[in-house]
């Protein structure tokens, strides 16, 4: 599946992520901001490039600004912008939680 | 709702749904209840994430043995049957319906719940309910809403709706909850289910706090909604039972246990009968101590 | 590739063992200070009647006093509010001087930028300090400077400029006052800082002591905290520093719950030790957790009708209310955190300045460290052997300071105060990735979840039992703790350089930091 619209979830509070999705042309790509980039960068484009395929997302532009979210935090917050970009949010597939 | 009536209940501390860093560390405070606010800690543009976000914080965080309740959207709303879907398949222990009115509100939730148990192969009367009364129209319905289901747990007043439609505000006294109070427990107590007093906003009024919780604990609650983890050490000195208390209450189940070992149908204490309210204050006592931390798993006092 | 040969250390740490040589360390082996004889370095002193001390140029002082290859100190008790470093840097680096040594008491953030101009220009090319942060510490641990920095304690450098470890040529010391001979203190004037602790031993020891002031007062100026005996010039400049930004400003206790409870714990650990007793002394040091168990402990010492004898290190207002309310018979001041500390110093005949040697220096004849009975401590890492990191973040990078750490960590009984994780990153942790303080110093860790207590105290594992309000693990549960809620981070790669080595209070090598690879 593709994005269509354009979605944010999260936040830059401490703990949290802000997640940032739109239209891709080639997988997904993943641009991340991280203090704990060196040491939990991979883990966390994992975690967000997961949930996307596990929502059968496989095509999207991804922009990440992270301030410490645990792994729990980062699919939460991926799960509600995939959601949004579908326009799924008040109507969300609950299987894939 | 006897299986789960004694269970210590003295504070239920609010947890903003949509915050990551709060929900990380909402358990360890020691607070009985944990409770997830997806009502009005939430803005209307961030239900869904927040949903999401307490789902996954649901399954993955250690919240120790607290119970963990969540407050879900007014059945007015367009949120409440998605919060419902999404808790029972976290499995929450409680869901706690704001602005109930009656018992009717409980019947059309537990409608939700069943449907929602069925949808995940979760046996069907897992999920328990509580009732936040926030109105007149509530207060005056506590008692079939204490009764409503056996799914409920507990009642609990909120005081800033109340008194707003009271057409009055809140005072340091609190007079003006006196009615609502005393309705709450008791049709808690009639239907055998915990009574939760409302929350105490002004976090750094530390004797006002104080004054409330002795207020509260002394007409009978169980406990109370707390807004900050700051509170939960207030509220548990409060509950903490006086040695002389822990004393007595050893001495009753010390009868009790004689009398069982020598077979005898009627248990005596000091010349007086011990009857069984005596016997389950006593019970509550020494439960109330060792949560407390005023005596050792064997009972001891410890100084 | 060059092979590169280790020792290892008794805290097993790998040292490099050319470097090691070159400079004449030896590797750490234990905390205890064996009972010896030192000698103290002799330091030169030109004579004078003192008449002609005063100028107006610092650029003078400048080419008159440093030359290629000297060693220059400056004290941090301005903190982010110093404004004599940047000054004194630039004029050197302007005047063309190379090959400095660069050896302060520790270097604050201000300080950053100037201090990497210093090392672009060659103007610096040895550092030692207490710590680093910032742009600095990045630089550093990216392979700025080509020797690797020495990263001593308060007690630690104190020692090193007795011995003669750290040979000052010039001491650039900014003060709020002088008189034109050089008597000063830290309490008058618009930039008080209250104890000029740790610019006492440069002021004691150095070759050429140089006061900076924007406040000349008149002769002779008392109490002199630095005297006219030791100095050799006083330069008058616009403005030492800014007020707003030395101190903290008025102390706000924390109003974070997890603070509250970390520091609620502490203070059930320390009322529940056989050392709460009449007669006590504690060091609690600065930041919102630190100030949290002084307000508890207030409270504790009221309710138990307990006094204590004294208090030490760094002071702020909350300590002085205890001074004042009776509870502290004197504090021993080696540095204040706020304006209200540094203001009572005036008042109180019972706020004692003590130099760092006094404070916590292993080589003298009884430093007050080793008087102490309680001190909490911060980390940014703990491992499972107690061993604590004040020094690189997870990252690996230089971001801290040793301070007092390792000097008041002998106290009899020391208390690490930190949270389990800091958003991401654990603080309990398997191995830390920099040894500042050995583990074998180190009695009980407090997180908001529970406490660890070092297997060797049973006396305390003991005592602890009986306080169920203070859930009691093994330290390795806590790293396991912390570890499922963060995941594992990816190893920190590292080149074979070394950037800095740590020294232990008693000189010999703790650890040695690596360059990082980005």
């Amino acid at each position: 599946m593709e994005i269509e619209n354009t979605a944010m979830a999260g936040t830059l509070e401490s703990s949290d992520i802000q997640i940032m999705i739109g239209k891709g042309t080639d997988g997904i790509k993943i641009q991340l901001d991280s203090d704990v980039k060196k040491e939990f960068g991979e883990q966390i484009e994992n975690v967000i490039r997961q949930t996307l395929l596990a929502n059968h997302i496989d095509t999207a532009n991804v922009k990440a600004v992270d301030k410490g979210a645990l792994d729990c935090v980062i699919k939460a917050r991926t799960l509600a912008v995939a959601n949004r970009a579908l326009g799924i949010a008040d109507k969300p597939s609950w299987e894939v939680l | 709702m006897a299986a789960t009536e004694e269970r210590l209940r003295r504070t239920m501390m609010f947890v903003p749904g949509n915050n990551p860093a709060m929900l990380k560390d909402a358990g360890i405070y020691g607070a009985d209840s944990i409770m997830f606010d997806l009502e009005d800690a939430v803005s209307l543009a961030e239900k869904d994430a927040a949903r999401i976000l307490v789902y996954e914080a649901l399954m993955t965080q250690d919240y120790g043995n607290a119970e963990l309740v969540v407050r879900i959207n007014g059945l007015d709303t367009k949120f409440w049957e998605n919060d419902v879907i999404a808790m029972v398949k976290a499995g929450i222990d409680v869901i706690r319906l704001p602005k109930t009115e009656s018992a009717a509100m409980l019947q059309q939730l537990e409608e939700k719940i069943v449907a929602a148990e069925k949808q995940f192969d979760i046996p069907v009367g897992t999920t328990h309910m509580m009732a936040a009364i926030e109105s007149a129209k509530g207060v005056l319905n506590a008692a079939e809403i204490a009764a409503a289901s056996e799914r409920m747990i507990g009642i609990a007043l909120s005081a800033e709706d109340y008194t707003t439609d009271l057409k009055t505000h809140r005072y340091p006294g609190g007079a003006e909850l006196e009615f609502a109070r005393n309705m709450i427990l008791n049709s808690a107590r009639a239907a055998g289910v915990a009574a939760f007093d409302t929350v105490f906003t002004n976090t750094d009024d530390v004797v006002g706090f104080k004054q409330e919780t002795e207020h509260i604990h002394q007409l009978g609650f169980d406990g109370k909604s707390l807004v900050n983890p700051r509170q939960i050490p207030m509220v548990n000195a409060v509950y903490a039972p006086t040695d002389k208390e822990i004393i007595n209450a050893k001495n009753v189940l010390a009868a009790i246990e004689d009398a069982r070992i020598k077979g005898s149908g009627v248990i005596a204490m000091n010349g007086q009968m011990v009857d069984r309210p005596v016997a389950l204050r006593a019970q509550r006592v020494m439960k109330l101590a060792k949560a407390s931390g005023l005596v050792d798993e064997d009972g001891v006092i410890l100084d | 590739m060059r092979m590169v040969l280790f020792l290892i250390n008794n805290v097993n740490r790998s040292l490099p063992e050319d470097l090691m040589n070159q400079l004449g360390f030896k590797p750490f082996k234990s905390t205890t200070i064996d009972s010896t004889v030192v000698a103290r370095t002799p330091h030169k002193v030109a004579i004078s009647t003192g008449n002609d001390k005063v100028l107006n140029s610092i650029k003078e002082v400048v080419e008159n006093n440093v030359a290629d290859g000297m060693t220059i100190s400056f004290h941090h008790h301005f903190r982010e509010g110093d404004f004599v470093f940047n000054l004194v840097m630039q004029t050197i680096i302007d005047a063309g001087i190379k090959d400095l040594t660069l050896a302060p008491s520790s270097l604050t953030n201000v300080m950053n930028d100037m201090v990497v101009k210093a090392i672009e220009a060659g103007t610096v090319t040895n550092i030692t300090s207490s710590g680093m942060r910032g742009t600095l510490g990045d630089a550093v641990s990216h392979g700025a400077l080509a020797n690797p920095v020495i990263f001593r304690s308060h007690g630690g450098r104190a020692r090193a400029i007795e011995q003669g470890d750290i040979k000052i040529d010039v001491a650039f010391l900014g003060v709020p006052n002088s008189d034109r001979l050089g008597n000063a203190n830290g309490m008058d004037g618009e930039a008080v800082f209250g104890s000029l602790g740790y610019a006492l031993m440069d002021a004691q020891y150095a070759d050429k002591v140089v006061l900076l002031t924007d406040n000349i007062v008149s002769y002779p100026n008392t109490p002199a905290s630095i005297k006219q005996t030791q100095v050799d010039y006083v330069v008058k400049i616009d403005k030492v520093g800014d007020p707003d930004k030395i101190g903290s400003g008025a102390t706000r206790f924390t109003k974070d719950p997890k603070e509250l409870k970390i520091a609620s714990t502490v203070n059930d650990v320390i009322t529940n030790s056989a050392y709460f007793k009449d007669g006590f002394s504690f060091q609690t040091g600065s930041g919102g957790a630190a100030l949290a168990v002084t307000r508890y402990l207030r409270e504790s010492m009221k309710q138990n009708d307990i006094r204590a004898s004294f208090a030490l290190g760094g002071i702020t207002k909350p300590m002085i209310d205890l001074l004042e309310e009776g509870l502290v018979d004197k504090i021993m001041d080696v540095q204040d955190f706020d304006k209200g500390a540094a203001e009572s110093m005036h008042t109180s005949k019972n706020q004692q300045e003590i130099d760092a040697s006094w404070y916590a220096d292993p080589y003298n004849k009884g430093a007050m460290v080793d008087q102490l009975d309680v001190v909490i401590l911060s980390a940014l890492e703990i491992d499972t052997k107690f061993n604590v990191n004040v020094m690189t973040g997870s990252d690996g990078v230089i971001r801290g300071a040793v301070g007092g750490h390792q000097d008041a960590a002998t106290a009899k009984l020391t208390i690490i105060s930190a949270p389990l994780v800091r958003g991401r990153i654990a603080t309990v942790v398997p191995a830390v990735s920099t040894v500042v303080t050995p583990g074998d110093s180190i009695d009980v860790l407090v997180t908001e979840v529970g406490i660890a207590i070092n297997p060797k105290r049973q006396d305390l594992i003991a005592a602890m039992k009986k306080v169920p309000s203070v859930p009691v693990f093994s330290i390795e549960e806590l790293e396991q703790r912390a570890s499922k809620i963060v995941g594992t981070p990816k190893p920190i790669e590292f080149t074979e350089r070394t950037v800095a080595l740590v020294e232990y209070r008693d000189g010999t090598i703790i650890d040695a930091i690596k360059e990082v690879k980005d």
